[in-house]
């Protein structure tokens, strides 16, 4: 069964079974392998894209539910880190070993999308789903703030 | 050690790296640890790590160290920069593949910097002299009248300035000097050595760019996950595979056998297909019988068990000084107490995996490892193939801490591939990485300690017994198995006349090797909750116990190690004790509900002290604010070092406020993030790291900042409740 989906701005057409993961469609189909596998159970958000703009958890996504949609992941948020929040988190010198930080990034964004001006408790609830076992969290937490401010500064797109 | 040996370019280019023409100086970066010293007493090598100048200007410096995000592959480089003068923004870092020629030894044990910070400048030195003596022949001019800046020479008096570049092909016709007496740079001149730095690949990390293991792809891979005895020391009995060949998707169902002695795998059924997916669909749908082996019937309880009779009879006397029984038993002020660690995991963001093709003429591998001569051991014993013949690339790593040095996960990949002759991928899922794991060893302790009359340390005692990690290997690390379980508490920086320590082996099937911070992640905790347990038995203030009984300053042998260790430097530990009271208000009035908790501690050579505000309610303990003071000698990059403290700091709570590893029926009980839980941002402390602008040697950070949080975490809980931790992870009725 194909499905049709638009990937980053993209019309992508993929023939797999209809139960497979968006994570693994991703990375295994599509060879993309910004998106991270963490634990296949929506526990860890090392996995985080967004579908039609809302951050959701790919490895328990099947592709079926994503057909007509629009799905964003980590390299579709720019083509040189120059997203805000990548360029906070380069500011603030986030990652560590860097593997949840794709996952962090799309959750940020979609948070700040929801809250341009998130406070510290919009940031714990709505970051509570990804972990990071280096402790990068509190770098996180400023890079966000940082990222609300540069988003703030920028004219808006036409 | 470095070598002054003339770089044999063509041996350079057999092994696979792209160089252009220019300058290429190599240098050596001595092993790792014993194993590594053994292996360079039979085969000396003398170059692991290179710097190359090409003729367009581009600087590389090549070497295969592990970064698992603890800087090292930023911090090494800038030690190189510095002394080469370069412009840390041109400055290109390659991943060196592992030479078949080179015994290449690991990274670990917070000893990268430390054991590579000589080297590098010599090595920078020594191209930057080769470099001076070009420009001053090509000039004609005295080379006392050049010198080397910003990634060139210049020449005083006639402003002359030729690139690095320019000169490199001059520069490689000269021999290269001896490293030993090569000049190095001044430190009071350093401008990139000591000032922060971001880490070099930090845009491919926050662009989806960085490659991880789990991220390699070859033509024709095929993914393998497989199922393996879920009790430890297991093996397959009978299996049927009907239903798993039947998903789509799965191309072939074949067996590994367990491997006893080294890499430790445990074997089992592989799932063969082409997306990671119907791999684990497929394993979903195998029928396999178990042979459950010897160890079925282990549990947590019975372990508890076996330690708690350990601890009712006397053990291998490791230390005896004075008469510590006499003094106790004397003593108008005592404590004893119990303390117990459970089984931790490493769960790194990145499960385990292997990638690797064995080609009847040469194998090649991408694995996320600390350890890649091993993983080429590894495949090489399984290929037959000469040693030349197979390489291993080390790829960036979603965490490693202690996990990524092991082998198993290798010895799986290159069994697999020996017998499809097919590249493959060998993916563990959570679960797996969970329950198949070297996990930081349990143990259980008995302490007692007394005060006597000047209220100083009468005598200290330390019955210790734990499943070893040296015992894992061999039957001689089982008769020694107390050498690697105790470090600093074996040597105490508290003066006392009677000091005794003792420790009995605990047997058990359930693997075990280094964790972030190893055995000090339980000594840490030891020394410096019961410290401050005999404070409070003093009636003395924690932090001025602490300062009386180190007493005067005086270096205080390792008792580990004493020839080769470091001596544990009382000045140094003062100092961060010091500060860490003053940078955590030590003394000053605590915000309201809360307590205020220290903790000082030698580890990897390295001095961390913590200072905790921490509250209580109903039971559920939350870390307001850690102040850190660390001392790693003369500081690479500060940026760095204070990453890696929030990091350990982190780490040493996640084990301690949260779930542990608990054993029943041979196996592992938890399996994913919903029973071993993690820390996540609304838990994070405000963390801040004061790094002393010391002078001496670089030392170790990635590990150090461990084993002082939890107890300064435990040390404020007490001040808060009066309630002493004696088993980790906290519980919700020890606080009741």
């Amino acid at each position: 069964m194909a499905v049709t989906f638009t990937l980053n701005g993209k019309a992508e057409t993929v023939e797999v079974d209809p139960q497979m993961p968006l994570l693994w469609v991703l990375r295994d189909t599509l060879n993309m392998t910004g998106t991270k596998f963490g634990c296949g159970m929506a526990l860890c958000g090392a996995c985080t894209v967004h579908i039609n703009g809302e951050a959701t958890r790919s490895c328990i996504t099947p592709i079926s539910a994503v057909a007509g949609k629009n799905v964003t992941t980590i390299e579709g948020l720019s083509t040189d880190g120059s997203h805000p929040v990548q360029q906070a988190w380069m500011e603030e010198d986030v990652p560590q070993c860097g593997y949840c930080q794709s996952g962090q990034i799309m959750s940020a964004v979609a948070l700040l999308k929801k809250k341009p001006k998130p406070t510290d408790s919009d940031i714990d609830d709505f970051m509570s789903g990804n972990i990071c076992r280096c402790g990068t969290y509190q770098r996180i937490r400023k890079a966000i703030h940082r990222a609300a401010d540069l988003q703030s500064a920028k004219p808006k797109s036409a | 050690m470095a070598t002054s040996l003339t770089v044999d370019r063509r041996a350079f280019l057999k092994t696979g790296a792209a160089v252009g023409t220019g300058l290429l100086v190599g240098f050596h970066l001595p092993a790792f640890g014993a194993s590594g010293e053994e292996q360079e007493k039979k085969k000396p090598n003398p170059l692991n790590a290179w710097v190359h100048i090409t003729q367009d200007n581009h600087v590389s410096l090549i070497l295969g160290k592990s970064e698992m995000g603890q800087g090292i592959m930023t911090a090494l480089p800038m030690i190189l920069a510095e002394e080469l003068s370069l412009d840390w923004n041109k400055v290109k870092i390659e991943q060196a593949p592992t030479n078949p020629a080179i015994y290449d030894h690991g990274t670990g044990g917070s000893g990268s910097i430390a054991g590579s910070y000589l080297p590098m400048r010599q090595a920078g030195a020594a191209a930057r002299e080769m470099l001076i003596s070009a420009a001053a022949a090509r000039w004609n001019v005295n080379r006392d009248t050049c010198k080397a800046v910003d990634g060139g020479v210049l020449h005083g008096a006639r402003k002359n300035f030729l690139t690095y570049g320019e000169l490199a092909e001059d520069a490689a016709k000269l021999p290269i000097p001896d490293f030993n007496a090569v000049p190095l740079k001044n430190s009071d001149d350093f401008t990139i050595v000591g000032h922060d730095k971001k880490r070099y690949e930090g845009s491919a990390k926050t662009t989806g760019k960085a490659k991880f293991g789990i991220d390699s792809r070859m033509p024709g891979m095929q993914y393998a996950v497989i199922a393996r005895c879920p009790i430890f020391g297991g093996k397959v009995k009978s299996f049927d595979a009907t239903k798993a060949k039947a998903v789509r998707g799965v191309q072939d169902v074949i067996t590994i056998d367990p491997v006893g002695e080294g890499a430790f795998s445990a074997g089992g059924v592989v799932v063969l297909a082409d997306n990671s997916w119907a791999a684990m669909q497929g394993r979903k749908a195998l029928e396999i019988t178990w042979d459950e082996g010897p160890h079925a019937a282990e549990s947590s309880e019975w372990l508890r068990n076996q330690f708690l009779e350990n601890a009712s009879k006397p053990g291998k006397v490791v230390r005896n000084d004075g008469d510590a029984d006499a003094a106790i038993t004397a003593a108008a002020k005592k404590v004893e107490v119990t303390y117990e660690f459970p089984f931790a995991a490493h769960a790194t963001m990145e499960p385990m995996n292997c990638t690797v093709h064995i080609r009847p003429d040469g194998a090649e591998a991408w694995v996320p490892t600390q350890a890649p001569q091993w993983a080429q051991d590894i495949i090489v014993g399984i290929s037959k193939l000469p040693r030349e013949s197979v390489i291993v690339h080390t790829t960036l790593m979603g965490g490693g801490f202690g996990r990524r040095y092991m082998g198993d996960f290798v010895m799986e990949a290159a069994q697999i591939s020996k017998v499809t002759g097919k590249p493959v991928q060998v993916l563990w899922t959570r679960e797996d990485d969970m329950q198949h794991d070297f996990y930081r060893p349990a143990s259980y302790h008995k302490l007692a300690g007394a005060i006597d009359a000047q209220g100083g340390l009468a005598a200290w005692k330390h019955f210790q017994t734990s499943t070893s990690i040296d015992a894992m290997w061999s039957k001689d690390g089982e008769s020694h198995a107390e050498n690697s379980e105790f470090a600093t508490a074996l040597f105490i920086p508290y003066a006392t006349p009677n000091y005794r320590v003792e420790y009995t082996l605990a047997k058990s099937g359930v693997p075990r090797a280094w964790w972030r911070s190893v055995e000090h992640s339980s000594s840490g905790f030891i020394v410096e909750c019961f410290v401050d347990e005999l404070a409070a038995a003093a009636g003395a203030d924690p932090y001025e116990f602490r300062m009386k009984l180190i007493g005067d300053d005086r270096k205080i042998p390792d008792f580990t190690n004493p020839k080769q260790g470091k001596p544990l430097d009382t000045a140094r530990l003062k100092g961060v004790l010091k500060l860490a009271a003053e940078k955590g208000d030590w003394g000053k009035a605590v915000p309201k509900g809360m307590g205020r908790g220290i903790a000082a501690y030698f580890s990897f050579e390295s001095y961390t002290a913590c200072v905790a505000d921490v509250s209580v309610k109903n039971g559920t303990v939350k870390v307001h604010r850690l102040a850190y003071a660390v001392d790693c000698g003369r500081p690479i990059n500060p940026e760095g070092i204070r990453a890696q403290v929030e990091s350990a700091a982190i780490y040493g709570l996640s084990a301690s406020l949260h779930d542990a590893i608990t054993i029943k029926g041979g196996r592992v009980v938890q399996g994913n993030f919903n029973d071993y839980q993690m820390p996540r941002i609304a838990d994070t402390p405000k963390t801040e790291v004061h790094v002393v602008l010391s002078k001496e040697e670089p030392t170790g950070i990635g590990e150090p900042g461990l084993p002082v949080v939890t107890a300064s975490v435990c040390n404020a809980i007490y001040a808060l409740t009066k309630k002493r931790i004696h088993r980790l992870p906290i519980r919700k009725e020890d606080l009741a």
